[in-house]
């Protein structure tokens, strides 16, 4: 036999060994080539990246593999697996429990470890790395015993530990052998700022400072000693974060050679002194040189996935360019940021006052832009970093370039089409603009090109330039973004709400008179009829709003498939009296309907014909029952746990604050339909960060998260707010829901307006926390009117006969009911019969002209 | 002008008298039964009445007078609630498949009144 298939052993399951393996899958190895990977820690891979949000988000936000293995079954991945032995002339390797895997190629993904300098006492109880999850977890439980901490490194590791250890809420302290913070990505200057700016943070910074050795007290850390100081810093949880080293031990065994430095030695298509032994990510060393970074990485794992398909990718080195937010501070580095390059000259720029320093590097003859550093604001670096790495001719003001924007003229800059725009991904501004130029199958948007190219899908920091280089395709091709609202209004729903609002239109004809052409259409009407409600709040079933409703506010219900409704009545956070229920239940044993309780703690009633809708409300409303809005776009339910009352890990009480969330934005109109959630601890038995808005409980209050919701793309929702009381919660809510309403497309999930917004989550945050356009009071204000105005939908329409004489079936039969709808049984309760076609009733109306009617 | 529409002319012996045409929302429809089948029957803004099948040929539920009346182009068309398949009230062509049609009747107001009678065929209503 000739056809046997390969077998290809990654051994590391870390970023970069993950990056791999799915190279591997997309570009078809596995059609040859069965895979294992094994990884040592007991989790898949995850975002390593991002591993200070941890305590934020939790291991599942993190995680690269949610589903904990690969789809394709011919990845095998084994975790919490050690790998002991590598035997390059047999092609095998030895796992800790003996077994033996044979291989025809290896690759190599083993990362880097902390390094921990041997001074006395870095064993001791209370020290710990920064590297792992398990790692970050145990750092977690030593703080909640302890006051002080004390974080050994300056470099952007470090100051993410100490941002953790503050987080954790420590008196924390970080210690620095170099003269400056970060001292690889900022000259001394930036140093400086960066500086003054974790400062006021209330961290403590010791600079030049040598750690000589940990303080012991009753067999546990207590504080650091440090070179020419008497008194040692005061630590009981000590984190050290002084530098990583390649882990290469596996490859040494193996004879493989490797760089002075450590890593292994590898070629450019990153293959070892091995023919079938490759080595990727931060264990290999390239041209002896190792690289700390998650980007350069993935292009190693992708040169290795083109080599073992016989592609000609090759690893030539790579842009070391970072940018980064610390504890709120912009920094980044890019280029030859030390000035390195001969003759070479800076152009700097330093505002104490706010905190900004901004240094660009540039060649003798002042035409090329070399590299740059920037603290403080990092705005230009998406038009910096691929302008100093393509050898872009600088403007003839290059100044204007870190400038503050007010007092300069914003700089338009063409880059190149090999420019890389996104450096995570290695995305030429050539590939986004062919992603948007294609002959087939286009994308219409950034967010589609993002999706496609993966550009600004990882760090993000290049989105708004993926977005700007889409836009000026569009506009150089003499095609207008399209952002019209449908064929007779021109302008995007959020234009179209400030329109209304400031007009002060109150009825469609006028709308679509003053601003829009034609008698619209099943798009419009209801995005107007929902403008009108947000502003309005009136009844939606109003003369003028009537006809403008879909079909579910038009009849206060959900029509389903067989054209009957199902009808919700609210239950507020879920919680329901004995009594309740059984109204509930014997409206819906009289009336004939199917039930089910809801994944929104609710119970629905379906298959309600529309005539009876009022009669069934009647009874509903008089047992003190209201309308649960479970059609049209508004809010559903507030789910939420039991929260401290009844749970016995609760610190909280979850119900009592969803039923005053679901209490206060009942009724609202919205672009989409929205959810809330409300969990007593962090276990979050009411999942509500997987709602629009969640709200989960710790010691001193409520963390806020939003733009979470399920659906055909599920989001988590990301935390917006930390530690609220009650009041300022609710104040976060109202502008934030506010907010949304007014200026979200139609449809436009709240996720997909978070991601839409420049800025994102950091946009909502400034406008609803920091109250950045100062619409604080307005947004309140508006939501304080509606909760003023809210008034029962069903009850008002159960009074006023002109709008109960709609719910007939026939406007010349009204006791005749539609014949089309019948039902099947299922279960002892009923299903929607299929319909085969048009039904011929024989009841006998009386010909010729009618006469009365209600009207 | 289509056989659809309500206009001036006489009232046929099979058409029957529905409602008044008050009963009727303006931009909005409502359902009759005309000779046991279940008839929508829309009025427009401009005062044209329109009467269809109430039965939605792609939902396959009878729901027709309770969709958005709108206008694309010159054509006034009623969106299925169900699904939004636009239908043109003057032939019932659907604007978004051809092959699909909404059986569409003739209509008269007299007095105030609406008659409605036998389904007719539209040439050319199509489209728009």
């Amino acid at each position: 036999m000739t056809h046997l298939r390969k077998h290809l052993v990654v051994v590391g399951h870390g970023m970069v060994g993950h990056r791999f393996v799915q190279a591997a899958i997309e570009r078809g190895l596995t059609e040859t080539h069965d895979i294992t990977v094994i990884g040592e820690e007991r989790l898949p891979a995850y975002d390593r990246v991002a591993l200070t949000s941890f305590f934020e988000v939790g291991a599942d936000a993190l995680s690269l593999l949610p589903e904990g293995s690969y789809a394709d079954p011919r990845v095998r991945l084994l975790t919490g697996t050690e790998v002991t032995g590598l035997d390059a002339a047999a092609k095998t390797v030895t796992l800790a429990d003996g077994e033996v895997l044979a291989y025809d190629a290896c690759v190599l993904a083993t990362g880097a470890a902390p390094f921990v300098p041997p001074v006395p006492g870095h064993d001791l109880p209370g020290c710990f790395v920064y590297r792992t999850i398990d790692d970050l977890e145990a750092i977690r439980d030593a703080a909640a015993t302890a006051k002080v901490g004390a974080v050994i490194g300056g470099g952007l590791l470090g100051l993410e530990a100490a941002n953790a250890l503050a987080q954790l809420g420590l008196e924390t302290h970080v210690v620095e052998m170099a003269p400056r913070l970060m001292a690889v990505q900022v000259d001394d200057a930036g140093g400086s700022v960066l500086r003054r700016h974790i400062e006021k943070l209330g961290l403590t910074i010791h600079t030049g400072a040598m750690t000589k050795g940990v303080v012991e007290a009753e067999g546990r850390a207590a504080g650091l000693m440090l070179a020419d100081r008497d008194e040692p810093v005061p630590a009981e949880v000590v984190v050290f974060s002084a530098g990583i080293r390649p882990r290469d031990a596996l490859a040494r065994t193996a004879g493989l050679e490797v760089a002075e430095r450590g890593g292994v030695l590898v070629d450019e298509q990153c293959r070892t002194g091995d023919p079938y032994v490759y080595a990727i990510g931060e264990c290999a060393a390239p041209a002896g040189k190792m690289y700390g970074l998650v980007a350069p990485g993935y292009a190693m794992a992708e040169v290795v996935a083109d080599a073992l398909l016989a592609g000609p990718g090759t690893f030539t080195g790579a842009d070391m360019s970072t940018k980064l937010k610390l504890m709120g501070v912009d920094v980044a580095s890019f280029g030859d940021a030390f000035a390195t390059t001969p003759d070479s000259l800076e152009l700097t720029y330093s505002d104490a006052v706010t905190g900004v320093y901004k240094k660009l590097v540039i060649s003798d003859d002042g035409t090329r832009l070399l590299g740059g550093i920037l603290v403080g604001d990092a705005s230009a670096y998406g038009i910096l970093r691929p302008m100093a790495a393509s050898g872009l001719p600088l403007p003839a003001n290059p100044e204007e370039l870190i400038l503050p924007v007010s007092s300069g003229t914003s700089v338009e800059v063409g880059l190149p089409d090999e420019a890389v725009i996104c450096s995570c991904n290695n995305v030429t501004k050539a590939e986004i603009t062919d992603r948007v130029a294609r002959e087939d199958d286009p994308c219409a948007d950034a967010a589609c090109v993002t999706a496609c190219s993966k550009a600004g899908g990882t760090c993000g920091s290049c989105k708004p330039l993926v977005k700007k280089i889409v836009e000026d395709h569009f506009t150089s091709v003499g095609k207008a973004v399209d952002t019209s609202l449908c064929e007779h209004f021109s302008m995007t729903r959020a234009e179209l709400f400030d329109l209304v609002a400031v007009h002060g239109h109150t009825r469609f004809d006028d709308v679509v008179a003053a601003h829009g052409r034609g008698r619209g259409c099943e798009i419009c009407k209801p995005a107007i009829a929902s403008i009108l409600a947000s502003l309005l709040n009136h009844h939606v079933l109003d003369d003028d709003a009537f006809a403008l409703q879909d079909t579910n506010d038009r009849y206060l219900a959900n029509i389903q498939k067989n054209g009957s409704y199902s009808v919700v009545p609210r239950i507020p956070g879920g919680e329901i009296t004995p009594e309740g229920l059984i109204v509930i239940g014997e409206v819906a044993r009289d009336f004939g309907l199917y039930t089910k309780i809801t994944g929104g703690q609710r119970i629905d009633l379906f298959g309600a014909r529309m005539e009876d809708l009022p009669a069934i409300w009647t009874r509903l409303v008089n047992a003190g029952f209201e309308s649960g809005h479970a059609y049209g776009k508004s809010l559903r339910t507030v789910k939420s746990c039991v929260g401290s009352t009844w749970c016995r890990f609760g610190v909280q009480d979850s119900t009592s604050m969803a039923i005053a969330l679901e209490l206060r934005y009942r009724g609202l109109r919205s672009p989409h339909k929205f959810k809330g959630g409300v969990s007593g601890c962090a276990r979050e038995c009411a999942e509500a960060r997987g709602k629009d808005f969640g709200v989960i409980a710790t010691e001193k209050g409520w963390n806020l998260y939003v733009g979470g919701n399920g659906g055909a793309v599920p989001a988590h929702a990301q935390l917006l707010a930390g530690d609220l009381d009650d009041e300022t919660l609710i104040r976060y809510l109202d502008r934030f829901l506010m907010y949304y309403i007014r200026t979200a497309d139609r449809l436009q999930r709240t996720s997909t307006w978070v991601a839409s917004l420049d800025g994102g989550l950091e946009r909502v945050r400034e406008v609803v926390v920091d109250d950045a356009l100062g619409l604080g009071s307005e947004l309140e204000a508006a939501m304080a009117r509606h909760v003023g105005t809210y008034f029962d939908e069903w009850r008002a329409t159960l009074d006023d006969p002109a709008k109960l004489a709609r719910f007939t079936s026939f406007v010349n039969a009204p006791d005749v009911p539609d014949p089309h709808i019948s039902f099947d049984t299922q279960r002892d309760q009923i299903v929607p019969a299929e319909s085969s076609g048009p039904v011929l009733v024989a009841a006998t109306i009386g010909v010729g002209a009618p006469v009365g009617g209600a009207r | 002008m289509n056989g659809s529409q309500a206009e001036a002319g006489p009232l046929t012996p099979t058409m029957v008298g529905v409602c008044r045409v008050d009963q009727v929302p303006v931009d909005g429809g409502v359902a009759a039964l005309v000779g046991g089948r279940a008839i929508a029957i829309f009025r427009t803004f401009d005062g044209n009445v329109f009467a269809t099948s109430n039965y939605d040929p792609c939902s396959r539920a009878s729901v027709m007078s309770r969709g958005i009346v709108g206008s694309r182009g010159d054509a006034t068309y009623v969106a299925s609630p169900m699904h939004k398949q636009a239908f043109d009230l003057r032939s019932g062509v659907c604007l978004d498949d051809e092959t699909v049609r909404l059986p569409v009747h003739d209509v008269r107001v007299v007095d105030g009144v609406v008659w409605v009678g036998e389904e007719v065929t539209v040439a050319g209503g199509g489209g728009a």
